[in-house]
């Protein structure tokens, strides 16, 4: 975008730098068709000024007033109660040890789920991750019913009067109904000690369209409250999030910036918007 | 809304066969349409421009308007042009001649290298060789006890000097590897790595370091099926940063489209060889490019 002025190719490149954010042809289409219109309104001539009011547009199309408020307040007779879900690979494991860490420095308690019982090693990953963050960990024999660690988990923490619990379940993919099922049935049990506070979805920001899939599936299975974009310290710019929200009206609640304990922020739309046009303008 | 890209040219077709032959606007329309089932397919918006171009060309030529069905010959040309890109034949692995073979894999973090380790340990035990599993990965907390996990599941040994979740150096462990492989009259190595960005130098320096201690015959770059546009900038920075020689397509077993496939293969010109297809060790296949031209086109 080294132009001066609007032309053809000043466009083109707005929809490419979009395009290859994947935020997909349709909300790509939609996007630059509304920016056209208010360039035609403001009279917009140069493109510096095009650059702000895109971004403008971004960050209403991930939404702006969004609440992304993250549910993790103890109740009155129990811990809050927040479920990991998602693909696999994505990080739910370490998203678990990075929000552990985060609740401990504010002076919670915290207990861990290993839920995944599929997976080689992964409650040994959890694990490691409560020992590193100051986290206890409730872990069922391997290859277990995941629904019933997730039920003993809230038990133990109801009953040790944890502030937050929080289940790490095993990665799957949204097309294969039978573990979906499962997932839907260990939300169902936990939810006998009380209604689950926060279902996050965790998404890779290198998935492409496929996350979109990914969120409508799991939202339906699991009814997803929030999203999770890690890995955004890499490349990948994590636009597909934004035809998630547009759709699904799921919001971004946190985001994954590297395999540390620390890595974890809050998602914040002008900063999620200023990396994903990057040199654009 | 069109699902596939067959009900999208034949709509864009549907008034041809009164016509006769393509004018430029058919010709446009259909690659615009091409373009669009590509771009949601996740194949990468360089590759869809070099695409198209070609697809263009041959579109215009008498093949398409001396056809009885326009949509149906444009979507053969699409279908062989994407077969031709993806790798016509399979290749096969390259065994040394002085065994062992090392086989290293890298990629992203997640993408499916561990699991890999373990389908290509239990693949060629099958076919006869005695593989090692080498634990490099001494970053991620407890990958050595997973890789030792799918090792006692595919029947391999794994070997594992270090404990790793931060303890250890990766490098002084796949060079000692050969040594044991060596020792233990093991035909192939193969060395799981942590997984790592394309922009992180130092962990890309690592890798090479890995490469140069171990001397790979084979170095397999993992990539999931799912991933989008960042598909080049990342398949570039592998071959730049460690280099590779082959391309293992991974979580096939989904519903992505799996674009990726397409770029990476035409941005590196390496070929896919394996198909990683599922959680378990079996779940694993040498690669199909005409399976995959009709996946991506959606059919
Ligand atoms: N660079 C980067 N790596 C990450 C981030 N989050 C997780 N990872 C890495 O991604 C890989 C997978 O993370 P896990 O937490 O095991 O993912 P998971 O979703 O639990 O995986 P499964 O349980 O196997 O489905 C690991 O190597 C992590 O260290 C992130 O924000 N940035
Ligand atoms: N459905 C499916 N899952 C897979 C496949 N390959 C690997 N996985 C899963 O993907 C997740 C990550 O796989 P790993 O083998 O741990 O990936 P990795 O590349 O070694 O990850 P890091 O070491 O953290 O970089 C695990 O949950 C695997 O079970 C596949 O082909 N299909
Ligand atoms: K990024
Ligand atoms: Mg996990
Ligand atoms: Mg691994």
């Amino acid at each position: 975008l080294s132009r001066e002025h609007l032309d053809d190719d000043a466009w083109e490149a707005i929809e490419e730098s979009l395009l290859t954010a994947d935020v997909g042809v349709k909300p790509t289409g939609e996007i630059v068709e509304r920016l056209r219109e208010r360039t035609r309104v403001l009279g917009t001539r140069e493109v510096g000024e095009l650059r702000a009011l895109l971004a403008e547009e971004l960050v209403a199309a991930i939404g702006k007033d969004t609440d992304r408020t993250l549910h993790t307040t103890p109740h009155d007779d129990r811990p809050a109660i927040v479920l990991m879900v998602g693909v696999n690979g994505t990080g739910k494991t370490t998203t678990c040890g990075k929000l552990a860490r985060v609740l401990v420095a504010d002076g919670r308690t915290v207990l861990l789920g290993a839920a995944d019982t599929f997976r080689a090693a992964a409650a040994d990953q959890l694990t490691t991750w409560a020992s590193r963050v100051g986290a206890e960990v409730v872990r069922g024999p391997e290859g277990g019913d995941p629904a019933a660690v997730a039920f003993d988990t809230v038990k133990r923490g109801i009953q040790d009067k944890v502030d937050t619990v929080l289940i790490d379940t095993a990665g799957r993919l949204q097309n294969k109904t039978g573990l979906m099922d499962e997932l839907g049935k260990v939300k169902r049990v936990i939810s006998r000690h009380g209604e689950v506070d926060e279902t996050l979805l965790v998404l890779d920001a290198t998935t492409g369209q496929n996350g979109l899939a990914q969120a409508r599936v799991f939202t339906e299975v699991v009814d997803v409250t929030g999203l999770v974009l890690t890995k955004l310290d890499g490349t990948a710019k994590g636009g597909i999030v934004i035809a998630v929200q547009r759709e699904l009206g799921i919001p971004v609640k946190l985001v994954g910036l590297g395999e540390g304990p620390d890595d974890l922020a809050p998602f914040d739309a002008e900063q999620f918007v200023d990396a994903l046009l990057g040199e654009t303008a | 809304m069109f699902d596939t890209l067959s009900d999208r040219l034949a709509n864009v077709f549907s008034s041809l066969r009164s016509k006769g032959r393509l004018s430029e606007a058919d010709i446009d329309r259909t690659a615009r349409e091409i373009r669009i089932a590509l771009l949601e397919a996740d194949v990468a918006l360089p590759v869809v421009k070099a695409f198209i171009a070609a697809i263009k060309e041959r579109a215009t030529g008498s093949e398409v308007a001396q056809a009885l069905n326009p949509a149906q010959q444009v979507i053969k040309i699409v279908n062989e042009e994407l077969i031709g890109i993806l790798g016509g034949e399979t290749r096969r692995l390259q065994f040394a001649k002085n065994p062992p073979t090392v086989i290293m894999l890298a990629g992203l973090q997640g993408a499916g290298k561990t699991t890999l380790a373990g389908k290509l340990g239990l693949w060629l035990r099958k076919a006869g060789h005695q593989p090692l599993l080498v634990a490099a990965d001494l970053q991620r907390p407890n990958a050595v006890q997973q890789l030792q996990v799918v090792g006692e599941r595919a029947g391999v040994e794994v070997y594992a000097p270090q404990p790793g979740s931060g303890v250890g150096d990766p490098i002084q462990v796949a060079r000692d590897s050969i040594e044991h492989a060596r020792r233990t009259m093991r035909d192939i190595v193969i060395v799981d790595t942590a997984g790592r960005l394309g922009i992180d130098e130092e962990l890309m320096a690592q890798a090479a370091g890995i490469r140069d201690a171990v001397s790979p015959d084979e170095t397999l770059f993992v990539v999931d099926a799912m991933i989008g546009q960042d598909a080049v900038r990342t398949a570039e920075a592998f071959r730049d940063g460690v280099g590779f020689s082959g391309v293992v397509l991974s979580k096939l077993d989904g519903d992505a489209r799996g674009g990726a496939a397409l770029s990476v293969r035409h941005v590196t010109g390496q070929p896919i060889m394996f198909a990683s297809t599922g959680e378990k060790l079996e779940d694993f296949d040498v690669f199909h490019p005409d399976r995959m031209a009709s996946r991506i086109l959606g059919m």
